[in-house]
């Protein structure tokens, strides 16, 4: 069976560019706090929506929508809407985090397949089991902090099919239980779709064009003259520990995992997630052209090997311009 | 309203978790959370230990939990959930869906701990239907939202569980796959050494001004900051809450506990001790909010 490629779109034009290099499904999200890129000028109005998935449909191409983030007691409606919304403009599969969300999609969009967001945070076939049975999902996204002997004991026993993150911007911890962007700026992932937002961003321009980079007062970095500057989230910054200045928790760095493509498909893994919904379409061109070839590739009867240009592509568009295996090698553990 | 004493976050030896529990079985705590729950590789205590403990501690009258494991990575981490679930005697804190999921399949109440992501009244009603017996609000959660919580509760006309928060420690904020505190030693997890045990606070990082921001803990990553709900005394028992949690540090644990219970007895909330409120507020963690009306 081959693995779907499922890539990212935060705009009309990034859609268009998913579509025209091959994507297999895009995945994508309404303007509002409903999932996670909730950045300004991002994302998809209604009527946006459904133009998105006739075209991809015209295409043989699906559409997921991204409803990742978690709905307080007070604020259900905007979420259930959005549900609404999106099943009647036809998406084929709704991605989701939260239970009583999952729960609403099941009981009044029962057609429409119900995929467990990496959000969730679902890393056992018991986790899986839960929300397989709970709410009928069909699909889970795997939190990145697996190991790839771990995706695929999973992978053997998941009453689910498996789709992981293989490239884009890399979260090191489990996704939805990280509150390291609300305890600097009170915004989260979890409940406001973002991560250390950019109006909590301060650039100070220091002598001998050097920076600084702060997110709500905190000093994240500092950058020497022509030293690369990296977006300002908690987890990348530059600390001091034991007595050393350090990444002490991540670099600056993108997952990458074209070299595993082999052993991910031998696994049984369903959909490859391509990360970035936040890039421009000349991301998203490049990625997903990438990514198509390699798959191609893979479908061939001659051994598997990763083109040089391919990496090349991938590493240009990487954040810090280096890209790693991440958790699914156990030496970055 | 009564005293919980969380699991302990740390690693350290096995004679100090003892001789640590020991004492605090003479401090005014009603309920221990016990067990390991940031890595599988601290055996210091293995389960057997921490039942022969729970035994002890029950034994002297005080309720004792299981806590599981935040992140069920490898097959052996579910294998142990599942020995800690059959356990028969006492009841769980599921702090992963994992095990609420065994909890569920066991038909074992559970209490839903703090990395649950239980957000609102319709999440929590679908797991109070698998079992869910008591709620440990996640660490992010503040006033408002349990004030909304418990108003759509009241309009759903949905039972209220016991109701826990978090009122003293260090916050934790993200676990990861990586070791942290193995990475700080330039050590693969997998040859860490059980570093941590040489970290019983864990190890403070600081801004590169030299500000206290984190802490690191194995495959945790606390505040450095440390939470304290004290002077929010009223306001918790206004909205219901039945369980103060503290998380056990190595120094002063027992101050700390004391403190709150005097606090209890005599309805006056203390004075501030520790370092943020902000969470509680319904801003960042890290702020402190002067709510004492003097």
């Amino acid at each position: 069976m081959t693995m779907e490629l499922v890539c990212p779109a935060g705009s009309p034009a990034a859609l268009a560019a998913a579509l025209e290099q091959g994507a297999d499904a895009v995945y994508l999200g309404l303007r509002n706090s409903t999932n996670a890129r909730a950045f300004p000028g991002l994302n998809f109005t209604p009527e946006a929506l459904a133009d998105a998935v006739s075209q991809a449909h015209v295409r043989g191409c699906k559409i997921y929508l991204a409803l990742n983030t978690y709905p307080t007691s007070d604020h259900m409606a905007l979420w259930k809407n959005s549900i609404d919304i999106a099943a009647n403009a036809g998406v084929d599969a709704l991605i989701i985090a939260e239970m009583s969300l999952l729960d609403y999609a099941a009981r009044h969009y029962p057609g429409t397949p119900r995929h467990l967001s990496v959000q969730g945070s679902a890393t056992s076939p018991a986790a899986l089991r839960f929300f397989h049975e709970q709410f009928g999902i069909t699909r889970a996204v795997l939190p990145r902090v697996l190991s790839l002997a771990q995706v695929e004991r999973v992978c053997e026993k998941s009453p689910v099919g498996i789709e992981v993150f293989a490239f884009g911007s890399l979260c090191i911890m489990v996704e939805g239980r990280c509150h390291l962007s609300s305890y600097v700026t009170g915004q989260s992932p979890n409940c406001h779709g973002v991560c250390s937002p950019a109006h909590h961003v301060h650039w100070e321009e220091l002598p001998g064009d050097q920076r600084r980079v702060r997110l709500n007062k905190i000093l994240i970095d500092e950058f020497k003259a022509g030293e690369s500057a990296s977006y300002p989230t908690v987890c990348k910054g530059r600390y001091l520990a034991g007595g050393a200045l350090f990444y002490a928790l991540e670099e600056p760095t993108s997952l990458n995992t074209l070299s595993l493509l082999p052993r991910l498909a031998e696994a049984g893994v369903v959909a490859l997630k391509i990360e970035g919904r936040q890039r421009g379409p000349a991301y998203v061109a490049k990625v997903t052209r990438v990514w198509r070839q390699a798959l191609d590739a893979l479908q061939q009867q001659e051994p598997f090997v990763v083109r040089p240009e391919w990496q090349a592509a991938l590493t240009h568009v990487a954040e810090g311009h280096q890209t790693t295996l991440g958790p699914y090698h156990r030496p970055w553990h | 309203m009564k005293i919980s004493l969380g699991p302990l976050q740390y690693f350290w030896k096995k004679s100090e978790v003892l001789n640590f529990y020991q004492a605090a079985a003479g401090w005014p705590v009603d309920v221990f959370y016990l067990g390991e729950t940031v890595c599988s590789k601290r055996r210091e205590l293995r389960l057997r230990d921490w039942l022969a403990l729970a035994e002890t501690l029950a034994d002297q009258g005080h309720e004792v939990v299981l806590s599981s494991l935040a992140l069920i990575e490898a097959e052996s981490d579910l294998a142990t959930l599942q020995h800690l679930v059959d356990n028969k005697k006492f009841k769980v804190e599921a702090n992963d869906l994992s095990a609420v999921q065994l909890c569920h399949e066991h038909q074992i109440p559970f209490i839903a701990g703090p990395t649950l992501n239980i957000y609102n009244h319709e999440a929590l009603a679908l797991l109070q239907r698998c079992g869910l017996i008591r709620l440990v609000l996640s660490v992010d959660q503040g006033a408002q939202q349990l004030e909304a919580l418990q108003r759509q509760v009241r309009l759903a006309a949905q039972p209220f569980p016991e109701l826990e928060v978090l009122v003293w420690g260090r916050i934790p904020l993200a676990y990861s796959a990586r070791c942290f505190t193995a990475r700080a030693r330039n050590l693969a997890k997998d040859d860490c050494g059980l570093c941590c045990l040489e970290y019983p606070d864990g190890l403070l990082v600081e801004t590169r001004e030299g500000q206290s921001f984190l802490c690191i803990n194995g495959i945790q990553v606390q505040s450095a900051a440390c939470c304290d709900l004290g002077p929010e005394l009223n306001e918790l028992v206004e909205l219901g809450v039945d369980y103060l949690r503290i998380t056990p540090q190595r120094q002063d644990t027992d101050l700390v506990v004391r403190r709150f219970a005097e606090a209890l007895s005599t309805r006056t909330p203390p004075a501030r001790h520790g370092d943020c409120n902000g969470y509680w507020h319904g801003g960042a963690g890290m702020a402190q909010i002067n709510t004492l009306k003097l």
